[in-house]
């Protein structure tokens, strides 16, 4: 877990507990004989077998993409490029635009990347640069325990603690400092795009620390040495020598928070008001592409409108998988092809 | 640390190298207090659960079905049987196409087509899990003209496929090749060697991956909506709508009444107690098992 050449398939060195293993399951080698004639054919069965399971997972990405084609293009052969520029959305007329929708998931997921990268990046150059040895398992505990969280009870936190914290106290002392540049504009409800964009980044800062944290512990101890050597203090160290050093994995993180927060529904859905429409202050009630499926898909009459709100559950499906291979690729650069276990 | 070393030269260029050290320990506290605001939420989210939820947990609320509205009592027992249901339901169809996908990536996918499947593995994993819902939905709610249990199993095994792919990769290829290469000198065929030599040995990994991916889908809400829908009633038949606890959490908390929100504490921290066990009790295995790499 701490040390990250244990990921490494090349860099297996023998572990003693594995010889009692060997022996326990020496007796199958007494059955084998009678087992050979048949091995090859065994062999290929086997394969075949293992070999279907792998394509089933390329079968499942194919099958996703299919269905949401397929069920997407009455919508878009009625609307065109033009229902992503769009601004209604009448399912009575039967007139949909999902540019409130996009709006509301950029500004929400934005806005959560704003307050969690900092904090996120803080919270892992702590655990490996300057906490006590002693403290860096617990404090990588609790903050994973924050990814353990299902979505539906950070939304039930945020309805009734958060929402009311913000429509008391953080909303109008933000309308009183910063009321003038238009953002935190408008009477302090809580449920608000501002709402969404902190329960957003309270969920994806699990995620964005201990990638972080991952990355920051391949950089090689001489870069620390060294910084130190030529008489850096310890942030000149961590700034030069560490941080430096691990920008494009830092950087992966961040657009596998961000990948996150893009498709996070229940918590988002459960404050944002769910109001489609585009309106500067982040007072303001939205609405984004993932909760008005939540909201809307069980209850959608009507083909197009059905039809409409898997268009932009296509959108959104693209969207993430671009910004998730983006950030594979640089987190897979840095840490030599291993995956992160941290995209719970 | 350095900056305490008194050299002669900090006392040549004094202010230089005070600013150094006040940027230094600025920074140190910088970083304490991002640890303070990250566990700050966790601590309240944890301590209002607990606040909340066990002044509302009581023995009819894990032993009756929900009340209508305006009734006091009842409970959610019908949506913990049928969230523990639907996982079942994942699980059999998750499970071994997610193990078969690891050992096939492992044992004969170190070449470009392995590469494919691990890449898809990895992008499958960060598509919302709404999504997932919308492709259940088309696949099997479509096709049976009504919610069930079986489209929300469907859903949830999607979503565990590849990250336990991921894992039993892992944790396969953490086994030495020292001891593949004992079996075939044994004379015992690939297949038979792989399962029960390379799985088995790497088993309390493979098991670790797969509570993993359990514990990340039981707290699924979204997939579920439009999938299992939710029941107000026992149900226990693959092809009818059940209800589910995030489901049934999600449902009271957006309600405007008293009495379900209070329910829908309890039933949040029946959830977390079960996940968070499940991850503290993968955690315990992992650190004491032989391969402790999750």
């Amino acid at each position: 877990m701490a040390n990250p050449a244990f990921h490494r398939p090349d860099m297996l060195g023998p572990q003693p507990a594995e010889t009692t293993k060997l022996t326990a399951v020496s007796p199958v080698g007494v059955v084998a004989p009678h087992l050979r004639a048949d091995g090859e054919t065994g062999d290929r069965i086997f394969k075949f077998l293992m070999l279907l399971c792998g394509l089933a997972v390329l079968g499942v990405l194919a099958l996703i993409v299919y269905e949401l084609m397929l069920r997407s293009s009455l919508s878009w052969h009625a609307f065109g490029i033009k229902f992503f520029a769009g601004q209604d959305w009448d399912p009575v007329q039967e007139h949909f635009g999902a540019l409130p929708f996009i709006y509301g998931t950029i500004v929400s997921s934005l806005l959560a990347l704003l307050i969690a990268v900092p904090l996120s990046v803080g919270v892992a150059v702590f655990t490996t640069e300057m906490c006590p040895k002693m403290l860096r398992g617990p404090l990588s505990f609790f903050v994973e325990l924050l990814a353990a969280i299902p979505s539906v009870v950070y939304g039930l936190w945020a309805i009734f603690v958060l929402v009311p914290l913000l429509s008391g106290y953080i909303q109008p002392f933000l309308a009183r400092t910063l009321g003038w540049t238009g953002f935190f504009d408008g009477p302090p409800y809580g449920i608000s795009m501002l709402a969404a964009g902190i329960i957003l980044a309270i969920m994806i800062i699990p995620i964005i620390s201990s990638i972080t944290r991952e990355v920051l512990m391949v950089v090689p101890q001489h870069q620390r040495e060294a910084a130190l050597a030529l008489g850096a203090t310890r942030w000149e160290m961590i700034r030069v020598g560490v941080l430096r050093n691990a920008r494009a994995g830092i950087m992966g993180g961040i657009i596998l928070g961000l990948g996150r927060a893009l498709g996070e529904t229940m918590a988002v859905t459960m404050v944002i008001g769910n109001t489609p429409q585009i309106v500067k202050s982040l007072f303001a009630p939205g609405h984004t592409m993932a909760s008005v499926l939540a909201n809307e898909f069980s209850e959608a009459t009507g083909n197009v409108y059905l039809s409409a709100l898997i268009e932009i559950g296509l959108a959104l499906f693209l969207v993430t998988i671009v910004v998730n291979a983006l950030a594979r690729l640089l987190v897979w650069t840095v840490t030599g092809g291993q995956p992160s276990r941290a995209n719970g | 640390m350095a900056e305490t070393v008194n050299t002669p030269a900090l006392h040549t260029v004094p202010p230089i190298a005070l600013r150094r050290r006040l940027i230094n320990h600025l920074m140190t506290g910088l970083a304490v207090l991002t640890v303070i605001l990250v566990l700050a939420p966790l601590i309240a989210i944890f301590g209002y659960l607990l606040y909340r939820g066990i002044g509302s947990i009581n023995w009819a609320f894990l032993t009756q079905t929900p009340r209508p509205v305006g009734e006091a009592g009842g409970g959610m027992a019908n949506a913990i049987v049928g969230s523990a249901f639907i996982l079942a339901l994942a699980s059999i169809l998750g499970v071994p196409i997610g193990v078969g996908a690891g050992i096939y990536v492992a044992e004969y996918g170190r070449n470009r087509f392995g590469d494919i499947i691990r890449f898809t593995a990895d992008v499958l994993n960060g598509v919302p899990s709404i999504v997932i819902g919308i492709v259940a939905y088309s696949i099997v709610v479509l096709y049976q003209k009504h919610f069930s249990a079986l489209a929300g199993g469907v859903a949830l095994a999607i979503m565990m496929i590849p990250t336990i792919t991921r894992t039993t990769e892992d944790m396969l290829l953490l086994v030495p090749q020292a001891l593949r290469e004992a079996a075939y000198g044994l004379g015992i065929p690939r297949w038979r060697a792989t399962l029960s030599i390379t799985l088995r040995t790497a088993t309390s990994g493979v098991i670790t991956g797969i509570m993993l991916a359990f514990a990340r889908v039981a707290g699924e809400t979204a997939p579920l909506l439009f999938t299992a829908f939710g029941n107000q009633f026992w149900n226990l038949r693959a092809n009818q709508p059940t209800a589910a606890l995030p489901l049934q959490i999600f449902t009271y908390a957006i309600s405007p009444y008293d009495e379900w929100h209070r329910q829908a504490w309890a039933g949040a921290l029946v959830l977390i107690v079960l996940i968070v066990s499940a991850v503290a009790a993968v955690r315990y295995v992992v650190r004491r098992g032989t391969f402790g790499a999750a």
